[in-house]
């Protein structure tokens, strides 16, 4: 599939926002969350930036954007509708919590879980868009719609732990960062299995496209022009082994490797700015991930072209 | 509404013969042209006579070479060069027939349970309940391309610009409808009371001079379309993604010297009238010979 930069964008900018609400909502339903008017209302107003910026950045994948407002209607069969509701809805809660943090009201533990659940479901709806299309069968793995939690959750928590480390040593137990480092070694082990996974997809062949393999080797001998088309450029975008090869260790090494390493100094040593390095190199290593996402799905519909299996 | 009608009686749709198609374009020709002349304007067409013209097209049509089994009725090795469509011409030359060539056009089979209509977020990819034609509302697509991703049979194109355009060049507004574009079955035209009987259908129906194309109700078993997929073994396209395509293709008929498996699960209903060839004059038979391959 064609790599769509708005779409990669809006993925991984909104994921991260959702992951900053969605922690900090948690932390603050369970009641663990500092107190301090600024440490909720910075990250809550980050992740609104992240999310807000991701959401505009999507409508640039559209071809009407100014009608964007229609795709809240078919929340009964479409995911695509959903996630749009789900992302509107997020805004609810977190508009409220922001609120009550700044009149240092009460209630922002009922707002915190509402706020949670609103973020991981719209990071739900999002996963659910590709796990559901069945033409392209790398996003049927089992791993995808994990993988769209823990990357969302890992990008927003190490910016979250950015703040909080930079507000001296007061309240921020060990725990959290300790539990980011296990997230960033799950993450990378579940996305190799993933890689592991696509790698062994047969390519799909123009016998079976065609129907015509009941006959014999079936080979595409002509396209039906000699130019590239929309269903050539967007659908059987091709990606070399070799750059894949390449940018799986660079996508790892920034979104796993650098964060681990960058905890594992950081905590004995209290150099908090690492937590910074860490936030920035895991957000890069996720938009090299999410290019892959895209360029190393192969669509179905490839199979009926000349040169389309590399 | 995007979610699916409820399964209708009526099911039209293409049945297309791969024994015939001889791969001259006229259908996809006739597509564009009649669908360029609508009260809705024309189809995307960027740079059409330049070096890298880029345009949407309903029908566009695919040639592949068939290198059949070296004995049609011994079970098929199967590697992964036959697999792959890569088996090199048997380099010894024994015996090994000659490659068939098959044209293959390839558009919307109208689908009675597509994915194109259910992921669509706005409601304007719809499959009709009276008589199951898929269509797109051009005012109410927003041009997220989803349903294209959902089709596996590259059914769907969208009339963007051409990639390369400039974003300067802005007084092209043709080009930039911006929505999902495909094959409507010629509802404009299978519909239409201005046109005599015989031109209500599909215009790449009416345009293939092989007579390659057969547009009919595949819901009702006994419409000449039915009995056609029935007698020649009619095969819908990648049955695996549950779609249930209504249009179906006609597979290439067996050679005379056997090199290639015949493709018909069905028995071959019994010819409804006989024509005893022996009787005739020598170049009528070889005619009828020619004509009933
Ligand atoms: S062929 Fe493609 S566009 Fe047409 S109904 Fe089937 S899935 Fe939808
Ligand atoms: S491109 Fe248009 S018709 Fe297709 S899913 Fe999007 S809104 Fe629906």
């Amino acid at each position: 599939m064609k790599p769509a930069l708005s779409v990669i964008f809006f993925t991984v900018l909104s994921g991260a926002g959702y992951g900053v609400w969605c922690l900090v909502g948690a932390a603050l339903a369970a009641g663990i969350y500092p107190q301090d008017r600024i440490d909720i209302l910075l990250p809550l107003g980050f992740g609104f930036v992240l999310v807000t910026a991701g959401l505009m950045a999507s409508t640039a994948h559209l071809g009407r954007p100014e009608r964007a407002w229609r795709a809240l209607t078919q929340w009964r069969s479409s995911w695509l509708s959903r996630e749009g509701i789900a992302a509107l809805v997020a805004y609810l809660p977190l508009l409220m919590l922001a609120y009550l943090a700044w009149r240092g009201a009460a209630g922002t533990r009922v707002l915190g879980a509402l706020l949670a659940v609103c973020a991981l479901a719209t990071i739900g709806c999002t996963a659910n868009i590709y796990r559901s299309l069945k033409t392209i069968r790398a996003w049927r793995a089992r791993q995808v719609a994990p993988l769209y939690f823990m990357f969302a959750c890992l990008s927003g928590g190490l910016w979250l732990w950015a703040w909080l480390a930079s507000r001296a040593d007061t309240y921020v137990s060990d725990a959290f960062p300790l539990a980011l480092l296990v997230l960033a070694i799950v993450t990378a082990l579940i996305k190799v299995d993933y890689w592991r996974g696509i790698d062994a997809l047969p390519a799909p062949t123009a016998g079976h496209a065609t129907g015509l393999e009941m006959l014999g080797a079936v080979r595409a001998f002509e396209g039906p022009v000699t130019e590239e088309s929309y269903l050539t450029r967007e659908m059987a975008f091709v990606l070399a082994r070799k750059h894949s090869a390449r940018l799986r260790p660079i996508a790892l090494t920034l979104f796993a490797a650098v964060p681990a390493l960058a905890i594992a100094i950081a905590l004995p040593s209290g150099a908090g700015w690492l937590a910074i390095v860490a936030a920035a190199a895991a957000s890069g290593g996720v938009l090299v991930e999410r290019w892959l996402f895209f360029a190393e799905a192969r669509h179905a519909v490839a199979a009926f072209f000349p040169r389309a299996v590399p | 509404m995007t979610s699916l009608p409820a399964p209708a009686k009526k099911k039209l749709g293409l049945v297309i013969d791969l024994d015939t198609c001889v791969g001259c374009h006229a259908c996809a020709i006739a597509c564009k042209e009649w669908n360029d002349g609508g009260a809705f304007g024309p189809l995307a067409d960027d740079d059409p006579y330049g070096a890298d013209p880029h345009g949407v097209w309903f029908n566009r049509v695919h040639s592949y070479e068939v290198q059949p089994p070296a004995h049609a009725n011994a079970p098929r090795e199967v590697t992964l060069d036959s697999l792959m469509g890569t088996a090199p011409p048997d380099a010894a030359g024994t015996d090994m027939p000659a490659p068939q060539m098959v044209h293959f056009p390839r558009s919307c089979l109208h689908c009675e349970t597509p994915d194109c209509v259910t992921v669509c977020p706005t409601g304007a990819s719809y499959k009709r309940a009276e008589d199951g034609i898929v269509l797109v509302d051009e005012d109410k697509c927003i041009g997220c391309q989803l349903c294209a991703w959902a089709c596996p049979y590259g059914a769907r194109e969208i009339a963007l610009p051409h990639p390369k355009t400039p974003a300067s060049d802005t007084g092209r507004t043709d080009q930039k409808r911006g929505t999902m574009q495909k094959c409507t079955l010629c509802v404009d035209r299978i519909y239409n009371e201005t046109l005599d009987a015989c031109d209500r259908q599909p215009a790449c129906v009416l345009a293939c001079p092989t007579h390659a194309r057969l547009f009919g109700d595949l819901g009702d078993p006994d419409s000449n379309v039915s009995k056609v997929v029935a007698e020649r073994g009619g095969f819908a396209l990648m049955p695996e993604f549950g779609y249930q395509p209504v249009n179906r293709y006609l597979p290439p008929r067996p050679r005379r010297d056997g090199s290639t498996i015949a493709a018909t699960p069905t028995q071959p209903a019994p010819r409804a009238e006989t024509l005893d060839t022996e009787k005739l004059p020598p170049l009528l038979r070889w005619l009828d010979k020619a004509l009933s391959r």
